[in-house]
């Protein structure tokens, strides 16, 4: 597997925050702009369509998962 | 301006052929039957018959259509007709370019240069109104004997056999029968005789309209091809501006996909948007079309003895040029393998590689240009917002420039062949097999400089072996075709781009098809190893 899904950052909340506060004071829709651009400027840096085909399947997974999940409670 | 010497003739006669005389047991039996004289059918008549191969040449009209319709013709395309003996003509007549700007509402993100290196015969395009290079070609099917042109003959049945094809053929004097070996149809995107055959042509259509204008004027605007998202005169949308020759600019408006076709056409509401753009309203209108668009394509591009090329078999969006000149590639792609057909060199198997090689390039054409609409007419919000922000990026990043789509333009296919032989000498560079030969400029020994393009045309544009100087000339099999560059007697390759884009080394060797594609190449080429690519070429192994 090509994806690294192990912990990469030294320190994972720094990480988590700094994403959690780009997107503080923003509407819904400024929020889902800055994801659309932060996900290109990141896709671009990993450069290998491998690895981002395995992260979109992983979230995409996610998703889907969720999606499973809300539809089991609903039942 | 003086009278426009290139100004070619696009009415033509109706005459009855004694062809016409014959029925039942004694209908006239053809080797080739094109139906279609587009680009493509007259391209496709004139290399047959370069190759001594007697054409019947089928047209519905008596006239060259109206209109620019496909106006940009590539590199590749111009090779091809440079083999045709048009080449010339069609770069004389043509607006060379090869730079192309991308604005983003009123500021420019990037500009591209498609030619970017020296030393090719051709550019990387030219524009040119489809109704000229079809007269052209018009005229020299007129120079060559071997092709028949039929104006106002237009298929209306077909049945196919098993060792030919029965064709009626209407006219304005009655209809008549004719027998042929093969019948290449060219004959549109909607063509009769795909239908006919019964063939499927199925593929996505895209809702958004597009208006196409030919306007007339006399401005000094640079030969580029321009091309806005969101433009301030065309709010939300994509424009497009393209220079052709006689001081005709065409422009292309993306509309709203619920806009009324009709009332979109009329001169009175495109005027307003067009001087919006322009920012004068110093311009006449020439055309005026409205259109919708498809790709798709056929699942097999031959049907027993009826073979499919151009439009008839494939269809894509206009932004890429990648109709007519991946039309033109069918062509170049079809003749040779039909011409050694016909003279039972290869076996008709070989036929069946036209389909691999053109059907896998449409399938490349049409994501290629699928994906151009898709980001210039997002489908989704998000997909819009995605769209929005490569755009926004490619104001300051080198990688959103990248990744900013109005119309990746054509270039020749790589072909993953059963006529290619694989690579075994460790090569860094150059062209594989299955792709398009790389011209570069040569010296000839007299001191006339050429190019490599021309010099294979004066091989026979058959198979020919490209090699590079090392002593002694390589032992050539009977019929194939020599270019020496380097070594005794060879052609001099002064600039060095020869040897750098073959990546060639003394003794190195290229096989090159008739198509002036690679079939194999080797570092030292021995008889043996040389001798099985050429059968494999020719299908025969």
């Amino acid at each position: 597997m090509a994806l690294s899904t192990s912990s990469n950052f030294a320190k994972p909340d720094d990480a988590f925050r700094a994403i959690v506060e780009a997107h503080r004071g923003l509407t819904e829709a400024q929020s889902a702009d800055l994801d659309a651009a932060l996900v290109l400027v990141l896709a671009n840096h990993i450069g290998d369509l491998d690895v981002l085909r395995e992260a979109i399947a992983l979230a995409k997974r996610r998703t889907l998962d969720a999606s499973q999940q809300q539809q089991q409670q609903q039942q | 301006m003086a009278a426009n010497t290139a100004q070619a003739k696009t009415q033509f006669g109706y005459r009855r052929h004694p062809d016409q005389e014959r029925s039942g047991a004694n209908v006239a039996e053809h080797p080739v039957v094109v139906v279609g004289a587009g680009p493509v059918g007259l391209s496709l008549a004139i290399d047959l018959a370069q190759r001594g191969q007697r054409v019947v040449l089928l047209d519905d009209a008596d006239r060259i259509g109206e209109g620019s319709r496909a106006i940009c013709f590539s590199k590749r395309s111009l090779e091809f007709w440079d083999r045709l003996g048009v080449g010339d003509r069609m770069v004389e007549k043509g607006v060379v370019w090869s730079v192309g700007k991308i604005f983003h509402g009123a500021s420019q993100l990037y500009q591209f240069n498609l030619l970017p290196e020296e030393g090719h015969k051709r550019p990387a395009f030219i524009n040119l109104q489809q109704f000229y290079a079809e007269a052209y070609l018009v005229d020299r099917v007129e120079q060559l004997p071997e092709i028949d042109l039929r104006w106002r003959n237009k298929v209306i049945a077909l049945e196919s056999r098993n060792d030919g094809v029965a064709l009626t053929i209407a006219t304005p004097e009655g209809s008549y029968q004719v027998r042929a070996s093969f019948v290449v149809a060219c004959d549109g995107a909607r063509s009769s005789l795909r239908q006919m055959v019964g063939a499927d042509f199925a593929g996505q259509v895209f809702e958004d309209q597009f208006l196409i204008a030919d306007v007339k004027m006399t401005a000094a605007f640079p030969t580029e091809r321009w091309f806005w998202f969101d433009p301030p005169f065309h709010a939300g949308r994509s424009a497009l501006l393209h220079k052709q020759p006689d001081d005709i600019w065409r422009i292309d408006l993306q509309l709203n996909p619920d806009a009324d076709p009709v009332a979109e056409k009329q001169p009175e509401n495109v005027r307003p948007r067009i001087e919006r753009m322009l920012g004068h309203d110093k311009f006449e209108f020439e055309w005026i079309s409205l259109y919708k668009f498809q790709c798709r394509r056929m699942a097999k591009f031959i049907h027993g003895r009826v073979i499919f090329a151009g439009d008839s078999a494939h269809q894509v969006s206009p932004f890429g040029a990648r109709g007519a000149n991946s039309g033109l590639e069918d062509a170049e792609n079809l003749a040779w393998k039909l011409d050694r057909v016909l003279r039972r060199l290869s076996p008709e198997s070989l036929l069946e590689t036209y389909h691999i090689e053109r059907s896998a390039a449409a399938d490349e054409n049409i994501r290629e240009s699928t994906r151009s609409t898709d980001f210039m007419a997002p489908v989704t919000r998000q997909e819009a917002r995605l769209r929005e922000a490569v755009l926004s990026l490619a104001k300051d990043t080198e990688f959103g420039k990248r990744m900013v789509n109005g119309g990746r333009l054509s270039v020749p296919s790589v072909y993953d062949t059963p006529l290619s032989s694989g690579d075994r000498d460790d090569w860094r560079g150059g062209p594989r097999p299955g792709t398009s030969m790389p011209d570069a400029p040569v010296t000839e020994q007299g001191g006339g400089s050429s190019y490599l393009t021309d010099v294979f045309i004066r091989q026979g544009t058959r198979f020919t072996l490209l090699e590079f100087g090392n002593g002694t000339a390589a032992d050539v099999p009977e019929g194939v075709g020599s270019i020496r560059v380097g070594g005794e007697g060879g052609l001099v390759d002064a600039q060095g781009l020869a040897g750098k884009r073959y990546d060639a080394e003394p003794g190195t060797a290229y096989l090159l098809r008739p198509d002036g594609y690679v079939a194999a190449r080797f570092r030292n080429a021995a008889r043996p190893p040389l001798d099985a690519a050429l059968a494999r070429a020719s299908g025969v192994s």
